[in-house]
C-alpha cells in the first residue's frame, strides 16, 4: 500500500440554502494522521462522505495523489470508508463481509477466500471468520469493518466516528491500535471525532471545524497552545477566555494562579465550585464581566492553601502564558 | 458449610415459588383473557368449518342427498383413472396443472414486478408523504368491486377494445388479437394486476429495514447497482418475498372467480371445480377437492417456509 497526499480546494456542499461545507481548502500530507474535529453540525461528516464520495461536491475539487477525483465514483478513488454503524452486511460472515469488494470484481472464490483471511490476520479476527455480524461483539465488529475496508489496499482509509460505539477503556485501547495500524500500513487516515481527547491523541493534524469551515488546522499542540479564535480555545479545552480591553485572550487553566484576596491580581473570582480529578483539582470561578473561569491546581498546591466555595480570590498569570486570540 | 448453605438456599426458594404459584397464575389470566376473543375467532370461524369440511368430505352422497357415513368415494372418484390413463392426464391432473401453472406465472411476474416496485418505493422515493401517496396508488385495483373491475377489462382487452383498436389503427397488426381477453393471457394479466400488491407490501416491509449505510457500503467496495441489488437487497429482503409469495400463491390457488370471468369461463381451475359441484349440491366431492386443494397448498407453504424463518421476522 502507497500512500497518497489529499488536497481540498475550495470544495462546497449545499444543500438548498443550507452550506454543510463552505468552500474549505486542505492539504492533508501523505502517511498523515488526520482527525477532523468540531461540534455536531460542524460539516466533519460532510467532508468525509464527500471525499469518500458518497456525496456529490457543488463546488470545488478533491485530489488524491496526483487524481481529481471530484467525479470519480467511491470505489475509483483509492479511498476505503469505514461507517460509524460499521455497515456490515448481516447476511454474510466476517470472511464473506471482508472478500465483499473483491467478490464484485470478480476475484475467483479461493483466492478472495485467501486475502479476507490475511486482513482478518492484520486485526487478529481469523478465529471468527465464519460468524454472523450479530454475533460479534461492537469491538470485533469494528475489526470486521476495518479489515472490510482495508482489502481494497486504499490510500486513505476515512473512519466516521470508528470509536464512538465502544465503551470508554475499549475506546483508548482502539485508539492506540487505529494509529499503529496507520503507522504499519503507512497510508492516511481521516478520522473524523467531536472528541477532542481523540484528535490530540490521535492526530498528526487537527482539522477543526465549526459552521462548514475549517477553524483551525495545524498539529494537536500547535491547535492546543496556540489556538486562533475563542472557539478554538473553547473547544480544545483546558483554556480560560477571558476579554480585555486589547481583545480576547486564552490562558491556559493550568497556568492560572489563585491568591488570596488583597494579593496581586488581574481579576478577582469567587469561587463556585471545586472538583476533585484525581492528579489535579479543577476551580470553578465566577468573576464579574467574564464567563466563568477555570484554574487547575496539583494537590500540593491546593493543600497548601485549601480554598472554599464562596470564597474570593484574585486571579492572576504571567504575561507569557497571555495568548490572543483573533476577535 | 457452603454447600448445606446452598442446599438451604435452594429449599428456600423452591418453598417461595410453590407459595407465588396462585399468584402466578392470577397474573397470567390477563393475558389469557386478552388472548381469548381471538381463539374464539379462530375457533369458530376456522377450525370448526375446517373439521366440518373435512367430516363432509368422508361422507356418502346421491343426486338429492347427503349420506352421513365414512367413505373414501369422493376422494376415489376424484382420481378415478389417474393411473390408467397415464401417461395422459386425467380431468383432475389436467385442473392441477392447469391451477399450477396460472399460479407460478402469476407468482414469477407479481414477484418480478412487485420487487421493483417495492424497490422503487423504499430506495428511491425520498418523502414519507410521496410512499403513502403511492401506496394508495398501488390500491387503487382494490377500490371496486371485483365484478366491476374484471368487466372493466373487456373495454381495455376485447376484440373491440382500446388496446385491438389502437394497434390497428397504428397499423401494428391487421385484425384485432383474440387472446387478449377470455384466455390464459387474460387470466394472469388480471390475477397480476389484482395481487402483486400483496407481494409489494412485506417485501417493501423488509427492505425499509435494511440499513442505507449497507447500500453505501457496497457502493464503497465497488458494487453495481445490479450488484448491490443481488447480494445485498435480494437476500436481505427475502423474508419479505418468502412471505408475499405465500399470499399470492394461495391466493391464486383458490381463485375461481378471476378465472371464471377472465376466461370466458372456459378455463379449469381448482377453485372452478369446487364451485361447479356445491352449485350442483354435491358437497362431499367439493369438500374432498378443498381438501386436497388445502394439502396441496400446506405442501407448498412448507417447502417456502424451509427458505426463510419468517417467525424471527416477525
Amino acid at each position: 500500500m502507497s500512500g497518497s497526499s489529499l488536497e481540498l480546494a475550495a470544495l462546497t456542499k449545499a444543500y438548498g440554502s443550507t452550506v454543510a461545507v463552505d468552500a474549505i481548502d486542505l492539504k492533508v500530507p501523505a502517511n498523515t494522521y488526520c482527525c477532523l474535529l468540531g461540534p455536531s453540525g460542524c460539516g466533519k461528516t460532510s467532508t468525509l462522505r464527500l471525499v469518500a464520495g458518497h456525496e456529490t461536491a457543488t463546488a470545488g475539487d478533491i485530489i488524491i495523489g496526483p487524481t481529481n477525483v471530484t467525479e470519480l465514483p467511491p470505489a475509483q478513488r483509492g479511498t476505503a470508508m469505514m461507517f460509524q454503524s460499521y455497515a456490515l452486511f448481516p447476511h454474510l460472515t466476517s470472511a464473506d463481509n471482508v472478500a465483499f469488494s473483491l467478490k464484485v470484481r470478480g476475484v475467483p472464490k479461493a483466492e478472495r477466500r485467501a486475502s479476507a483471511m490475511d486482513m482478518l490476520g492484520l486485526v487478529h479476527m481469523e478465529p471468527y471468520a465464519e460468524r454472523l455480524p450479530a454475533q460479534l461483539s461492537g469491538g470485533q465488529q469494528q475489526r470486521v469493518a476495518l479489515a472490510r475496508a482495508l482489502i481494497t489496499r486504499p490510500q486513505i482509509l476515512l473512519l466516521d466516528e470508528p470509536l464512538s460505539a465502544l465503551d470508554p477503556f475499549l475506546r483508548i485501547k482502539v485508539r492506540a491500535e487505529l494509529k499503529r495500524l496507520q503507522k504499519e500500513l503507512g497510508i492516511s487516515f481521516l478520522h473524523v471525532t467531536h472528541s477532542q481527547d481523540e484528535a490530540m491523541a490521535l492526530a498528526d493534524l487537527v482539522v477543526l471545524m465549526n459552521g462548514g469551515r475549517i477553524e483551525q488546522a495545524g498539529t494537536p499542540r500547535e491547535v492546543f497552545n496556540a489556538p486562533r479564535t475563542a472557539f478554538v480555545a473553547q473547544f480544545m479545552g483546558g483554556h480560560n477566555v477571558i476579554a480585555t480591553g486589547s481583545g480576547p485572550i486564552a490562558v491556559r487553566a493550568d497556568r492560572v494562579k489563585l491568591r488570596r484576596a488583597g494579593e496581586p491580581g488581574r481579576l478577582s473570582g469567587t469561587v463556585r465550585g471545586i472538583e476533585y480529578q484525581g492528579t489535579h483539582l479543577q476551580v470553578t470561578l465566577a468573576s464579574p464581566d467574564q464567563s466563568d473561569l477555570t484554574a487547575l491546581m496539583n494537590e500540593a498546591e491546593f493543600d497548601a492553601v485549601p480554598l472554599k466555595p464562596g470564597e474570593t480570590l484574585a486571579v492572576d498569570w504571567s504575561e507569557q502564558d497571555i495568548h490572543r486570540l483573533n476577535a | 458449610m457452603s454447600a448445606v448453605a446452598d442446599r438451604h438456599v435452594v429449599a428456600d426458594a423452591e418453598a417461595k415459588s410453590a407459595s407465588a404459584k396462585p399468584s402466578l397464575f392470577s397474573r397470567a389470566l390477563p393475558a389469557w383473557a386478552q388472548a381469548l376473543p381471538l381463539a374464539l375467532v379462530f375457533l369458530v370461524f376456522f377450525l370448526v368449518p375446517l373439521a366440518l369440511t373435512v367430516m363432509v368430505s368422508f361422507w356418502d352422497y346421491t343426486e338429492y342427498s347427503l349420506v352421513p357415513a365414512f367413505t373414501l368415494r369422493s376422494y376415489v372418484e376424484m382420481f378415478e383413472g389417474c393411473y390408467d390413463k397415464l401417461p395422459d392426464l386425467c380431468v383432475t391432473l389436467k385442473t392441477y396443472l392447469s391451477t399450477l401453472k396460472f399460479c407460478i406465472s402469476v407468482w414469477l411476474i407479481s414477484l418480478g414486478v412487485g420487487f421493483f416496485i417495492a424497490y422503487f418505493l423504499a430506495f428511491h422515493v425520498r418523502t414519507t408523504t410521496m410512499q403513502v401517496a403511492l401506496f394508495l396508488v398501488c390500491t387503487v385495483p382494490f377500490w371496486t368491486s371485483n365484478v366491476i373491475r374484471t368487466i372493466s377489462w373487456i373495454p381495455l382487452l376485447g376484440r373491440n377494445g382500446l388496446v385491438n383498436s389502437t394497434l390497428v389503427k397504428a397499423g401494428i397488426i391487421n385484425t384485432p388479437i383474440e387472446w387478449l381477453i377470455f384466455s390464459d393471457f387474460s387470466v394472469i394479466v388480471a390475477l397480476v394486476h389484482l395481487y402483486t400488491l400483496f407481494m409489494i407490501v412485506p417485501i417493501f416491509n423488509s427492505m425499509m429495514r435494511i440499513d442505507r449505510a449497507l447500500l453505501e457500503a457496497a457502493r464503497d467496495s465497488g458494487a453495481s447497482g445490479w450488484q448491490t441489488i443481488w447480494n445485498v437487497v435480494i437476500p436481505l429482503s427475502k423474508p419479505g418475498i418468502v412471505i408475499g409469495s405465500i399470499f399470492v400463491i394461495t391466493i391464486v390457488m383458490g381463485d375461481f372467480v378471476t378465472v371464471g370471468v377472465m376466461g370466458g369461463q372456459q378455463i379449469a381451475s381448482v377453485g372452478k371445480v369446487i364451485n361447479t359441484q356445491m352449485g350442483a349440491l354435491q358437497f362431499p366431492p367439493a369438500a374432498a377437492n378443498s381438501v386436497i386443494l388445502l394439502v396441496a397448498v400446506l405442501f407448498i407453504i412448507a417447502a417456502l417456509t424451509k427458505l426463510v424463518d419468517i417467525r424471527k421476522e416477525l
